[in-house]
């Protein structure tokens, strides 16, 4: 605590520049009337091909994770059987037909770009039937960080869902059916649910700010580029990972109490990026690479040593992965509305892509003060299945 | 093995709602099923039957009866009467109905078989008509494929195949019929107790 009492008053420090009184607000214009028009809804991502979607896929609104630990007893030949039903439902489901004796087939008219998106764990690949299995080295916990403060409940797991789209009610129902069908070969471990804003709301997209308010996934790569390929993709190796890539789900608390009373100013310190249009603190623009050898007048760095852009810059190309988070805003902690991100990152070699950016977070980032990882856990996504093929037929068959 | 059906949520009130939906009629006059039409599909054709059968799923099951649902389509122009069906994981099966008798839901073997209208469909669904497995010769677990030949008036067969789901608006009708297909969940490498577990 003294660490982090020491780091606040570091922090005040930086301000001297008072937040700007609020704006007044623009006057109030007419609703648009597209808002009922139904196309959000009706709107449908493919759940084939190589990778799975859900991965490259442009963000969608709203998305819940789930990770599940295998029943005991769980061989290969009962693993065909889940990841045959959860193949099935996946291709109803994200097409906007009713699952197969989908108990509310009601719900299914709306796809709204649904994706589910399928990963194994540690548990998973060490199912009886399995032994053999190349296991790539990243799939396991990650090791500890002096940040964190792991909490069982949202740590860990044998199979993720990751189920996303632009309608909670389609997530909701989705998750329902899947969870159904999942529930006679496992049980539900977490369950994490996500927004940004609404589609719709916002020109450009849905993803943006995270509740601290900062904007985030700048730096992603291009999807559908050759560079998107080489961070993401798993292209060599064992069969049943190509086209797969590792995933780190950090579940990071957000003490927003405390955050709202730092300034702008710092505010901007802390990150390197300006709050308005997320441009780093020595260029103009979001996309401009942020410069870290820039000086200011008293010849200290623009962007500080303790920033969170400075550290989580890419020291070397392969320290490259993609930022898919989402906010959370759900149950207590401590008495008090818990709310954060859920970091969901995806690379194809977690320990060497992922593991030097969080050790330098872990020593420098003055973010550590209001943030805190309470929940972590890593899966192997699957390749992509074609029509006629299932998730997962190269690890199990 | 674990091959039971599980409640997702075992409370009182998915059983009163499953005991409301459609299973309880499709189910509930298991006990009232006769015997005396039972049918055997032949397979002595090569003609193709004019029918495919789209979403098709089987109730899984440990042991004795259960059933099989999905929309048989008619891509011709004339009317089908599906005779009989077959299936490898049962010793025989049924073609049933849901009627009212007597002010009681009962099912029972149809007399003149399974209409399909010419450019047409029929749906095989709890409640409503569905295939019967009468005597299945394994368990059959939620994911199997499990493969039918339908039989249609004019000596061709179709063929499709369905994935098992665990279902859970029957379970009850099997137990009051007196059939223990539930009597043998087993888990015991579960590291927890599961409060779902009788």
């Amino acid at each position: 605590m003294s660490r982090r009492r020491l780091l606040l008053g570091g922090a005040a420090a930086l301000g001297g520049i008072a937040a700007a009184p609020l704006a007044p607000p623009a006057a109030a214009a007419g609703v648009p009337a597209s808002a009922d028009s139904g196309t959000v809804g009706t709107a449908r991502e493919s759940c084939w091909g190589s990778t799975q979607a859900g991965v490259a896929t442009p963000v969608q609104s709203f998305a819940a994770f789930v990770g599940m630990n295998l029943r005991g007893g769980m061989h290969r030949t009962d693993l065909v059987r889940l990841m045959k039903l959860l193949t099935d439902d996946i291709e109803r489901l994200t097409q906007g037909e009713p699952a197969l004796a989908d108990g509310v087939p009601e719900l299914a008219g709306v796809p709204a770009r649904l994706t589910v998106t399928v990963g194994v764990g540690p548990g998973f690949v060490a199912a009886p039937g399995l032994g053999g299995t190349s296991i790539p080295h990243w799939l396991r916990p990650m090791p500890a960080f002096t940040v964190d403060d792991l909490q069982p409940q949202w740590s860990g797991g044998d199979l993720l869902l990751q189920i996303c789209a632009d309608d909670p009610v389609t997530v909701s129902h989705a998750q329902q059916v899947l969870v159904g069908d999942a529930d006679e070969f496992a049980r539900i471990a977490w369950i994490q649910q996500g927004f940004h804003r609404a589609v719709g709301t916002t020109a450009g997209g849905t993803a943006g700010r995270n509740l601290m308010g900062y904007i985030d996934g700048t730096v992603n790569p291009a999807t559908g580029s050759a560079d998107f390929d080489e961070v993401v993709w798993i292209g060599d190796g064992p069969a049943w990972l190509r086209g797969g890539t590792g995933m780190v789900l950090r579940r990071i608390r957000m003490d927003l109490d405390t955050w709202a009373s730092v300034d702008r100013a710092s505010k901007e310190q802390i990150m390197g990026r300006r709050l308005a249009d997320g441009a780093p603190l020595t260029g103009d623009r979001e996309s401009d690479t942020p410069d870290l050898d820039a000086t200011d007048q008293s010849g200290l760095p623009t962007i500080p040593d303790f920033a969170h852009v400075r550290l989580a810059h890419a020291r070397h190309r392969a320290e490259r992965i993609l930022r898919r988070p989402y906010n959370y805003q759900d149950g207590t902690a401590d008495g008090r509305a818990e709310a954060g991100l859920l970091f969901a990152a995806y690379a194809a070699d977690l320990d060497r892509q992922f593991l030097p950016i969080q050790r330098r977070l872990q020593d420098g980032d003055l973010l550590n003060v209001w943030t805190t990882p309470v929940g972590s856990a890593v899966f192997a996504i699957l390749p992509g299945f074609e029509s006629g093929g299932w998730l997962g037929e190269a690890l199990l068959t | 093995m674990n091959t039971s059906m599980k409640h997702n949520h075992g409370d009182s009130r998915s059983r009163a709602l499953a005991l409301a939906a459609v299973g309880l009629v499709a189910m509930g006059g298991l006990s009232a099923c006769s015997d005396s039409s039972t049918t055997t599909a032949a397979d002595n054709s090569s003609q193709a039957c004019p029918i495919s059968v789209a979403d098709g799923w089987v109730k899984a099951a440990d042991k004795g009866m259960t059933a099989a649902f999905g929309t048989v389509v008619n891509t011709s122009a004339d009317d089908v009467i599906i005779t009989a069906a077959a299936t490898p994981a049962a010793t025989t099966m049924e073609l049933h109905e849901v009627v009212q008798d007597n002010g009681e839901t009962v099912m029972q073997p149809v007399a003149d078989g399974f209409p399909v209208p010419a450019d047409g469909e029929l749906a095989l669904e709890p409640g409503g008509y569905h295939l019967m497995l009468m005597d299945i010769t394994e368990p059959i677990q939620p994911g199997d494929d499990v493969t039918f030949t339908l039989n249609c008036s004019d000596g061709a067969t179709a063929q499709f195949t369905a994935q098992a789901k665990a279902y859970e608006g029957a379970e009850e009708q099997y137990e009051e019929g007196g059939m223990d297909t539930m009597g043998d969940k087993q888990d015991v490498a579960e590291m927890t107790p599961d409060p779902e577990m009788s």
